[in-house]
């Protein structure tokens, strides 16, 4: 992983992943072009690199999606003045941030914008994508800009010492992920920092609250020798930054377990695994291309005789879509061929599913089966 | 002919004279396929009734009518029919009640060469279940002997003998409106009338009685009246609702001060008053009288033709019948009917006519005179509307004229745009008919369809799919014809003929063309307003963000920003 930051970054340690080269200077050089571009009464622009699935590109080798060469240019003209003032407002917060060595939230960033006047945003879904811009403009990692996420990172339990530090004394901390009882360690939002002791074989990262919590109560962690990870939906940037570094780190198999359906299989892992089309500029330290897929398979609907839902219409176009479109299924043959089998099937099976064989059947019966076959494992 | 054939062709052309012939040819061997067609409730007497438009074809029906019917009293008569004459309810009685007196005071100011002075009073009595409506005009006024007989009768007048464009056409006019006040309230109506300033007003209160159809005078006298030279004055009392809306009185009043810009009316309804001055004094030309021209004709009017014989021969009845017959068209009708030209008429069989009558169709003629047909024109249109919206651009386009079935017609179009006329809503649309409004039936007329499949997008309106457009306009839509072929006997909706939609979308295109001119001067007016606005908001923003980026003092953002308001505003 070229270019990937590992441990400690010396003393700006909400920077995570990204260009390591980044700096106040990239940003005045890029306003300075602007105003000279200005200065000689021509319309200055900026190019940023168009952020979606159409403009990444998979290669197994190196794991992760791939941003592409294409670009969006947005040049200044009367219709584009308030994106262009507001996306050249969020750089001027950015450059404050930095320089003061400060933080804003995404949530508080939008707030700051309220202060703009006319220029303001009105809702936070704007200042997020304007913010995302501009991440993608200098290739870099919002937290290198100063901004960082407020969705929390996932919950941890198994196997696992973090080794952090108190944030007052500056002493080292270890926590024990085993010693949480019924609860969990929470993934915090900035991981690089982090170390990891761990004597577990794998890690196994779970779809649903609900299913992690059944495996916590049954020290099903214990028994299996791993850790577990909820992500809750789609993983966050820092929940896979966390398993990727722990997996490189100790070396360890990641398996993941999600409902089978287009949204677990197209969503959540293949964003936990390659990335996203929307954050290609960071993919590379926010993915983790050693991932597996334990389950459920649409395989397993018939051979575990699983209760189902039929497919919404959503879900059909969902997974046509991850067909047609996605590099990542179109590269692999044996996830089209099962998603082709889940849509001929028509119906989608939850984790919970496995219940209908009784509450346990699945720390049991169905991972124990699984885990005598990782290397059957959808890529 | 087939039946079905016949049937096809009527089915086509229903109004007033269809009807009209199959109760007057009692002899007509197959009634059953000439009143199968129609979809009007089958009730023979109605049509009989329904013919005060003035055409002098109906002079025979009139007569038959009044001597076979003689037994069927008016009253019964009436009460059977009062939809058809446009009294199915109060609120719509209020409307004909007034409709009648105006429409008819306005045609005696035309006919006698006077601008039309019109005051309208409608006072609730009662507590609103009853109103008065007076009606005053200052045409010629009425000789005293014959006022008894117009109002106090029905089927009686001077525009029921002639086939010109005129306003009355609502049935049996002004006596039906009294007849239903006396019916409802049982108060009489009273007349006013002046010929000369010269002579006493006469004063009438009259009855009609209805077993017999006749004036009952109940009172004669005669007034002095300051400052009125000549003219007439109605009043009639009647049971009715008064309700706002595009089917009320007010819409009435409103619509008739935009179609007749030449009239000054004084309006005092039973909420609002209002008095509207004429905005032009040249008088409407006169409408000719014309003869029906033959493409125009149904089978059922040429049997009557000939059956009203006078010893012509087939020939001259043609030529003396028919405009646009010259000797030499008849004798071709003639030779392709495969008859003589001398064949004695009164000896034709209903088969021959039937011959004659497809003759006829296969014949070229003429298109006929245009002289009959009177529009509005661009100007009146325009002042018309003036005169009731305050609108920031008028537009008007007058057609020439043009013929279906052998009737010329005229349509024109008038659209007021802008200014303090709704902007979120569809357009008003104002059908005219001889510059009568047509209230009711909106959805059923051709007026209605040509405005929506017209397609307002390309003069820069919005317009959903089958609707009428959206925008703050009125449009306004006149034909004037000596025979407007209606969609049934109440005459509220014009018929579909595709020559009549055809020429309503031409008038419509050339005004929206004229409009679509100016709504994209405003549209562009707006953008600019609206870049301006949006450099003067959002540009001092990136002075700021670039200040702050690259630590520049207040002289310099001011420069970057000055140099970016100069490249904007050129673009």
């Amino acid at each position: 992983m070229a270019g990937a930051t590992t441990g400690t970054r010396g003393a700006r340690k909400k920077t995570t992943g990204g260009r390591a080269s980044f700096s106040i200077k990239d940003i005045r050089t890029t306003a300075g072009t602007i105003r000279d571009v200005i200065m000689k009464g021509r319309a200055p622009n900026l190019r940023f690199p168009q952020r979606s699935l159409n403009n990444v590109s998979y290669d197994p080798q190196h794991g992760f999606f791939e941003l592409g060469n294409r670009e969006v240019e947005r040049t200044l003209t009367v219709n584009t003045v308030k994106t262009f003032a507001q996306t050249l407002r969020m750089m001027a917060l950015s450059k404050e941030l930095v320089e003061k060595d400060d933080i804003a939230t995404k949530r508080e960033a939008y707030y700051v914008s309220k202060n703009w006047e006319e220029a303001r945003f009105d809702d936070q879904p704007e200042s997020d994508t304007v913010m995302e811009d501009v991440e993608a403009y200098f290739r870099v990692n919002r937290e290198q800009l100063g901004f960082i996420p407020e969705e929390k990172g996932g919950e941890i339990a198994g196997r696992l010492r973090v080794i952090d530090k108190d944030r007052n004394t500056g002493k080292v901390l270890k926590i024990d992920c085993t010693k949480f009882g019924s609860g969990a360690y929470s993934i915090p939002i900035s991981v690089e920092h982090l170390g990891f002791e761990t004597d577990a074989s794998f890690i196994l990262a779970i779809e649903t609250a609900g299913m992690f919590q059944r495996l916590v109560k049954h020290n099903y962690w214990k028994k299996a020798r791993c850790i577990l990870v909820s992500m809750g939906g789609v993983p966050t940037r820092a929940c896979r930054r966390f398993i990727r570094r722990l997996a490189d780190e100790k070396k360890l198999p990641v398996y993941v377990f999600v409902d089978c359906d287009p949204y677990g299989i197209a969503n959540i892992y293949r964003t936990l695994k390659v990335g996203s089309g929307n954050a290609a500029h960071v993919n590379e330290f926010f993915c983790v291309p050693q991932a597996r897929f334990l389950g459920i398979t649409p395989e397993d609907i018939t051979r575990y005789e699983l209760p189902t839902h039929p497919l919404k219409d959503v879900d059909v176009k969902r997974a046509e879509d991850a067909l047609k479109n996605d590099p990542f299924f179109k590269h692999h043959k044996r996830w089209q061929t099962a998603l082709r089998d889940l849509v001929k099937m028509g119906v989608r099976a939850e984790q919970q599913a496995l219940a209908k064989h009784g509450l346990n059947y699945v720390i049991e019966k169905y991972l124990p089966q699984k885990l005598t076959k990782t290397d059957l494992f959808l890529p | 002919m087939g039946r079905a054939q016949v049937a096809a062709m009527r089915r086509k052309d229903r109004d007033a004279s269809d009807q009209l012939s199959l109760v007057t040819v009692d002899g007509d061997p197959e009634p059953a396929a000439v009143r199968e067609p129609s979809s009007e409730p089958p009730d023979p007497p109605q049509a009989d009734a329904d013919t005060p438009t003035g055409k002098p074809r109906r002079k025979v029906t009139a007569e038959s009518l009044a001597a076979k019917q003689r037994e069927i009293s008016v009253a019964e008569f009436f009460t059977k029919n009062r939809h058809l004459l446009g009294f199915d309810n109060p609120t719509k009685a209020l409307l004909t009640t007034t409709k009648e007196a105006v429409d008819n005071a306005l045609d005696a100011c035309e006919d006698a060469g006077v601008l039309p002075d019109v005051s309208v009073i409608i006072t609730p009595l009662n507590g609103g279940e009853r109103f008065r409506v007076t009606v005053k005009d200052n045409g010629p006024g009425i000789v005293k002997a014959q006022i008894p007989k117009i109002f106090g009768k029905l089927l009686y007048g001077s525009k029921f003998h002639t086939l010109r464009q005129a306003r009355g056409q609502q049935g049996i006019g002004i006596s039906a409106a009294g007849m239903y006040g006396q019916l409802t309230t049982g108060a009489p109506m009273v007349i006013l009338s002046r010929t000369r300033a010269s002579l006493p007003v006469n004063r009438y209160v009259l009855r009609i009685d209805t077993e017999k159809n006749r004036p009952e005078i109940l009172d004669e006298s005669q007034v002095e009246i300051q400052g009125w030279d000549h003219g007439t004055d109605v009043s009639i009392e009647l049971e009715a609702i008064y309700r706002k809306g595009p089917h009320s009185v007010d819409a009435y009043i409103e619509q008739t001060v935009v179609a007749n810009p030449h009239a000054t009316i004084r309006y005092i309804g039973p909420e609002d008053q209002a008095i509207f001055e004429r905005t032009c004094t040249e008088l409407p030309p006169e409408p000719r009288e014309m003869k029906p021209h033959p493409h125009g004709v149904e089978l059922g009017m040429l049997l009557r033709i000939f059956q009203a014989a006078h010893g012509e021969s087939l020939a001259g009845a043609l030529s003396s019948s028919f405009s646009r017959v010259s000797p030499k068209v008849a004798t071709q009708i003639c030779e392709k009917a495969g008859l003589r030209v001398s064949l004695r008429e009164f000896k034709l069989t209903t088969e021959q006519v039937e011959v004659i009558y497809r003759a006829i169709l296969e014949v070229k003629i003429m298109a006929p005179p245009s002289s009959s047909v009177v529009p509005i024109g661009e100007e009146q249109i325009i002042s018309g509307l003036k005169r009731r919206f305050d609108a920031q651009f008028f537009f008007s386009c007058t057609r020439s004229p043009s013929v279906y079935r052998g009737n010329p017609f005229v349509i024109e179009a008038g659209i007021a745009f802008g200014g303090n006329i709704p902007a979120d809503g569809p357009a008003h649309v104002m059908r005219f008919a001889n510059r009568v409004p047509l209230q009711y039936q909106r959805g059923g007329c051709a007026i209605t369809e040509a405005v929506t499949e017209t397609s307002w997008k390309a003069y820069g309106l919005q317009q959903p799919r089958g609707s009428l457009p959206i925008g703050p306009m009125a449009v306004l839509v006149h034909m004037a014809s000596a025979w407007v072929p209606f969609t049934s006997e109440s005459k509220e909706a014009i018929a579909h003929y595709p020559e009549i939609i055809s020429e309503i979308k031409l008038a419509l295109q050339s005004c929206g063309r004229k409009m679509g001119t100016h709504i994209r001067a405003v549209k562009r007016d707006c953008e600019d307003a609206k870049r301006r606005s949006y450099i003067e908001k959002y540009l001092p923003h990136i002075g700021i963000a670039l200040g702050e980026m690259l630590d520049l003092d207040e002289p310099e953002t001011d420069r970057i920003n000055e140099r970016l308001r100069s490249m904007l505003e050129k673009e």
